[in-house]
């Protein structure tokens, strides 16, 4: 499979196979020793926005393949500030490196930045439209934690309705055959066009309103932060506020296998007691974006085939 | 020239959009963005197909690709005849384009290309109803949401 020269934009872009190969290159690059494989070669990380960790994250990967990197992090010192068209930022930038990791908080702006560039773009997050390495990372503990992604029973629960990362879980899940549990009071549910997407798959899923309806059956429990801005009345969030909280006490009789996940940061919807639990995977869900965008920059780059 | 007809008068040459839904007929003339051309526009007239349509019929004018796909998203049904000499030379329906190209103003506030100057890309996702795929920023929409530039 070739991935050289190709932009990482959107799960949606993505098929099976290449999940599977992306994952599976992951897998050997955190099994194998270090390797120089980016030596010589230049990350540029374009942070329109604010987002230590996952700027980190990429600059970590591209250093521990012996890259470098360059970038900013706020685009308050950069041309932005001046007016600069990001098509333009995108065309001169891409002129000091190799491949550009970027975050911007207008939605398409990857896949303009792509459009601009001659080099492979990846997406760190545009708006609340696509972040693909997230999805990507979250695959890769699923298939960590279970050692499969076929046929999974998978819960979600809280801000559904506006949470990009179980928008793309979900699309992406769609292609392993997994069975999925949408948790969230109803003015948060999963929003109807992804549901109908999944019914034109023939993908089951179910909706519920509390994590202990399912919270037994399933094999992975992905937890998302429900936000007081999301309601207009501030009664509305006080009723469902608790109601999406996990508990350790809340996890006794689930199978011996659960992992449960979350995006992070996370404020209060997983309770500090689950922490120890055998249960909780969420830190090393972060540290494996590492070896997911480690893989994603060898293959773009071409230097993995 | 029989009655029905004469209550839209014909031209010698030019244009006539036919079958168009009644409440579409003037965002059809917006479409057009008539200049000196003379046109004449019959509107809650009676149809056998349609109960009622509008009509649209422009002097010395042949209408562009652009705007025959920006036709064929809020008018599907209509009809478009060419009329040379008042005779109709051609006759066909509007055919809906798979991809819109700086056609459409994206419903998404926070899409890039509502905020730089970037040629906006639609690709239709769905013909009945008809649905709409942002190519930048991913957002889907509907007939009810769409703004034509």
């Amino acid at each position: 499979m070739n991935f050289k020269g190709k932009d990482i934009i959107s799960i949606n872009d993505m098929k099976r196979e290449e999940i599977i190969y992306i994952l599976e290159t992951a897998e050997k690059l955190e099994r194998g020793k270090r390797q120089d494989l980016m030596k010589g070669k230049i990350l540029g990380t374009l942070f329109f926005e604010p987002s230590t960790r996952t700027r980190l994250s990429f600059e970590s990967a591209m250093k521990k393949l012996g890259g470098k990197t360059i970038g900013f992090a706020d685009p308050s010192v950069s041309a932005v500030k001046k007016g600069e068209s990001l098509w333009d930022t995108i065309k001169v930038t891409a002129q000091y490196c190799d491949v550009i990791a970027m975050r911007h908080p207008l939605e398409g702006s990857a896949r303009l930045a792509a459009e601009a560039a001659t080099i492979p773009i990846i997406n760190g997050g545009d708006g609340p439209n696509q972040h693909p390495t997230q999805t990507l990372l979250d695959l890769y503990t699923i298939k960590k934690t279970q050692g499969k992604l076929t046929g999974l029973k998978i819960a979600m629960s809280g801000d559904l309705k506006y949470g990009r990362t179980v928008h793309s879980l979900t699309i992406a899940l769609s292609l392993f055959g997994c069975k999925l549990y949408f948790i969230a009071p109803e003015i948060l549910q999963m929003p109807k066009h992804i549901l109908e997407e999944l019914d034109k798959k023939n993908i089951k899923y179910s909706l519920h309103e509390k994590i202990e309806d399912v919270v037994k059956e399933v094999d992975i429990l992905y937890s998302t932060r429900i936000q007081k801005e999301r309601f207009a009345d501030e009664r509305e969030y006080e009723k469902v506020k608790n109601v999406y909280i996990l508990r350790a006490e809340m996890l006794k009789g689930v199978k011996k296998n659960l992992r449960v996940m979350h995006p992070l940061p996370r404020v209060n919807e997983i309770s500090t007691d689950v922490d120890t639990t055998p249960y909780a995977i969420y830190f090393e869900q972060a540290t494996n974006g590492i070896p997911i965008r480690m893989a994603l920059l060898a293959l773009v780059s071409g230097v993995i085939k | 020239m029989n009655k029905k007809e004469m209550k839209v008068p014909g031209i010698e040459s030019g244009t006539v959009i036919d079958h168009i839904p009644s409440e579409s007929t003037f965002k059809v003339l917006d479409i057009l963005k008539i200049g000196d051309e003379l046109v004449t526009v019959g509107n809650n007239l009676s149809s056998k197909k349609m109960g009622k349509k509008g009509i649209i019929k422009v002097s010395d004018k042949m209408l562009k690709k652009e705007e025959l796909d920006k036709i064929a998203l809020i008018a599907p049904q209509a009809t478009i005849n060419e009329i040379k000499n008042f005779k109709v030379v051609k006759k066909r329906q509007v055919q809906m384009p798979s991809l819109f190209l700086g056609m459409i103003k994206c419903f998404n506030p926070t899409c890039i290309t509502r905020h730089q100057d970037v040629k906006t890309k639609f690709i239709l996702i769905n013909k009945k109803p008809v649905e709409l795929k942002c190519h930048y920023c991913e957002s889907v929409f509907d007939k009810e949401q769409l703004e034509l530039l």
